[in-house]
Parts: C-alpha cells; structure tokens; sequence
C-alpha cells in the first residue's frame, strides 16, 4: 500500500502500528534503549561492586589500576569514549581473537553498546559504592571480623546491606543517566530510541509528533525507576530509624 | 615469670607475651604480657592513652601486634615476622572461641536482635538454625531481652543494645569473653544493668579479659588486674593488692583520681 503524504495524515495515524505508522519503529527503538541501559547498569554494577571493594582493600597494583581506569573515564566526555570504545574494543577483541589463531567476527552493535555504556558505568558505580561502603559504621564490620566471619561472607552478609541504603540515592542517578546514554548510541548508527526518533520524524517532517513521544516514553522510564528506587531505598533502610531533617 | 600462681594447675585461656604495637613511631605498647586461664577475670586499667584498649584488641587481631606472641587455648596464632597474621582460617577458627562485647555495641542495623544472635553460629559455625534460635532465645531471656528478640538494634536503649550484644558474644559459645570498655557509652542509669549481666557470667566461671574504667566493678569481680600506663605495666596483681595496697606512686595517683 502507499501511503498518502505524511502531511496529510493525523498524528496518531503517524504514531500507530499501521502501515504508514512508524509506532513499531519506536517501540523497537524503545525497546532497544531499555536493554542496553539494563545490560550496562548490570554490568556496571558488577565492575561497581568489585572495583569498589577493589579500590579499598586491593592490593597496591589493582588500587592503581582501579584509580586509571575511574579517573579516565570520569574526565573524558562519554561521547568522546564511546566513540573511542567502538572503534577500539571490537578492534581488540579481534586481535586477541586472531592472536589465539580464530577468525575475526563483527561484533553485533548491540553487545558493543552494552560493552562502552558498561565501561562508562562501572567507573561511577565504583565511586559511587566505595563512598558507600565508607559510610558503613567500622564497627559493625568490626563485630563480623571479631567473631570470625570470612572476608566474603563479610562483604556479602554485612557491608553490602549496610551500605545499600547510602549507595541508592547514587546509583538511582547513574541508572537514569543509563537510560539517557543509550541516545549517545545513536552516533554510532545504533537504531535505539532516539535514532528511531530521528529516521522517524526525518522520513514525515512531524518532529514535533516524534520527539515529543520520545520524549513522553523517555520520561515514562524515569517516573518508574524512580517510583522503584524509593521502593528499594525504603526497604534497604529497615531497622533505621527515620531521619527528621 | 608466674604471673598468677595459684592458677598453674588450671589450662590457660588466653597468654600474651612480649606485646608490642606501634603506631607509626607512636609505641602503644612495649612489652607487655598477660596469662588468663580459664575461669580467670583478668580486668586491665588504666588512663586514657595507656594502651589497654589496644592490648585487648590485639588478642583477637583487631590490631596487628608489631611482635610478641598470642595464645589462645594453647595455640599460638601464626604470624609473619611484622606480627600480620599469616593464616587467615587459623585466625578465623580462633576468633570464633573469643566472644568481643565493644564500647559502642556494634550490633549489626539491619538485622533484629534474634538474627544479630544467630548470624554467625547459622552461617559461619553451620549450626541448624532452630538449634541457634533455641539457644539465642535462651541467652536474650538470660539478658532480660526475652520481648525484644523482633526489634531492630537503632530503637533499643544502649543499656539493651550492650546486653544484646553480649547474648550476641555468648551465642557462639565461646572459650573466653573479651570486653573492651563495655559501659563508657552508656548514660550513667544503664550502667548497673549491664554490669550485672557481666557480673552472672563472672560467677558462673567465664574466662574473661576485660578493660574497664569502672574500678569498683574491676575490684569486685577481677581475679586479677593489670595496671597499664604509657604502654607498660606498672603494676598488676589480686585486686586486693591492687586497688586495697597499691605500691607504685603512678597507681596511687591513678586510683585517687579515677575516685
């Protein structure tokens, strides 16, 4: 079927499932967005957690490398790394895979999206965790190591709750930046939702119609995951009491 | 050099020897020794400053000692030549027989006061959890907590935090106690039910090393008592010596002014 001029047609027609609507194009933009930005922040807590307890108890040489890997990535803008990533981790990836004597392969966009928005993560998730993990009272890290708790059981029973609740503010920021840096993968020709945007409103000169439904389901994400970060934050403080400010 | 002589016969707890520790270039403590065996009460004290607070945490290597030796029950705890313990399952299998009550509680926020009691016999010693909650239930009624087993640490008193903490202490069922300025952090009202409690487990026999700066309490239940001062000690023996017939001038002055 051939659709009439997009000027003639209304922006709901524009914004549907129908044949001249561009609503699947979104969604699966939508969609993308969403799993990279899961994909990285799990990832990036991963690097968070470790490089955290890293940063504090490693020894000399991984405290140094903890501290290049932060400080690098803090200071250069994500664009500018995530440019850098594109090029540099497939490029890597390869020569390891050509060094053991494996053929070269194209890295699905996807997963090196996930791999630079991770890379990007992890290195606030460490600072984030690690001043959290300062926060915990000594003592009660104390008390477990007195009674003869090994060092992870430590971590995993004790620090990590304890400091749950001074790591959720930190890390509800750093998983809404996730979500907006997934539009920084547009650059690299990646359809998430702001690419989708862009072919969308490009192809029907209705800007307006698009960017404003991005925006809307932009925003949607984040009314959520705040609703939910409260949620978690509250649950994480049981057994304190409430601060009257 | 016996220390306590009319103890030989009964097996040795704790011994310290040769204790030093610095601080940097700071000493804290140069040279000191202490033998507990078991049932002894051996309360160390002291002014601020004095090294007593760090003698005792150095029995379960809370700090590292700089030198000197570590006995628990017999077992010297393995060290590298700079006093760090060089293996960690030795000290983790020793400190699980020495109970630590702290100034400041440490019970653990987020857990209530029955999971504060069990969280190391169900998860480090693998004891069945009904058997720890039985055993829990039983301490916390011991230490007139039997209602608060469901409340969190942060909306108790410090005086029911420290008894919690100390039925968290026994719940291990430790060789020896080590209490480290048990009562400092409590208001003056709260103090009476905490000594009491550590008074029962005095009567029932329990090893215990114990830095006070309650010196009638120390005098009332310490087999023996050991007077630090600048990181040596200047003056030790049965609290009826000790605080009835003190020799050394340092003490004397000590004593007076502590009241």
């Amino acid at each position: 079927m051939v659709c009439p001029p997009p000027a003639q047609l209304s922006s709901l027609t524009l914004l549907g499932f129908g044949d001249c609507g561009w609503g699947a194009t979104l969604l699966w933009g939508f969609g993308n967005s969403l799993m990279i930005a899961l994909g990285a922040y799990a990832i990036g807590f991963c690097i968070g957690v470790s490089g955290a307890f890293g940063k504090l108890y490693g020894g000399p040489v991984a405290k140094d490398l903890l501290a290049v890997y932060t400080t690098i990535v803090r200071a250069v803008p994500e664009l500018v790394l995530i440019l850098i990533l594109y090029y540099a981790v497939p490029a890597l990836i390869n020569q390891v895979l050509l060094g053991l004597g494996y053929e070269r392969i194209n890295l699905p966009q996807f997963i090196t999206g996930v791999v630079v928005l991770a890379v990007v993560q992890g290195a606030y998730q460490i600072e984030v965790l690690r001043g959290a993990i300062l926060a915990v009272p000594q003592g009660q890290i104390e008390a477990a190591r007195a009674m003869g708790m090994p060092p992870v059981m430590l971590a995993r029973r004790i620090t990590l709750p304890l400091m749950t609740s001074n790591a959720i503010p930190g890390l509800g920021n750093l998983w809404l930046n996730a979500t907006k840096d997934t539009a920084l993968l547009a650059v690299i020709g990646f359809t998430e939702l702001t690419k989708a945007t862009f072919q969308a409103s490009a192809t029907t000169k209705a800007f307006f119609t698009f960017y404003g439904a991005a925006m809307a389901l932009y925003m949607a994400i984040s009314l959520i995951s705040i609703l939910i970060f409260a949620r978690l934050e509250k649950r994480s403080r049981r057994g304190q009491r409430e601060q009257r400010a | 050099m016996p220390i306590q002589g009319t103890t030989a016969a009964k097996p040795i707890a704790i011994r310290v020897a040769g204790l030093h520790k610095s601080f940097g270039t700071h000493e804290v403590l140069k040279g000191v020794s202490l033998t507990a065996c078991e049932g002894d009460v051996v309360a160390i004290i002291g002014g601020s400053g004095s090294g007593k607070s760090t003698m005792l945490r150095c029995i379960n290597f809370l700090e590292t000692p700089s030198s000197g030796t570590i006995e628990i029950g017999g077992e010297a705890v393995a060290m590298h030549t700079d006093g760090s313990p060089s293996d960690r399952r030795q000290l983790e299998r020793l400190r699980q027989s020495l109970g630590m009550v702290f100034q400041n509680f440490n019970l653990w926020t987020h857990k209530t006061v029955l999971e504060n009691l069990i969280e190391v016999p169900v998860h480090v010693l693998k004891l069945p959890r009904a058997e720890a909650e039985a055993r829990a239930r039983k301490l916390l009624a011991r230490v007139g907590l039997a209602e608060k087993e469901g409340a969190y640490p942060a909306y108790m008193s410090g005086g029911q935090q420290q008894r919690a903490a100390i039925a968290r202490a026994l719940c291990m069922e430790p060789r020896a106690m080590l209490f480290d300025e048990p009562t400092s952090a409590l208001d003056p009202e709260l103090v009476g039910e905490v000594l009491q409690v550590i008074k029962g487990l005095a009567d029932e026999g329990r090893t215990m090393v114990l830095v006070t700066h309650e010196m009638k309490f120390a005098r009332e239940v310490a087999s023996h008592v050991i007077y630090l001062h600048n990181g040596v000690i200047e003056e030790q023996g049965p609290p009826a010596e000790v605080f009835g017939a003190p020799k050394s001038e340092r003490l004397k002055q000590f004593l007076k002014t502590v009241g």
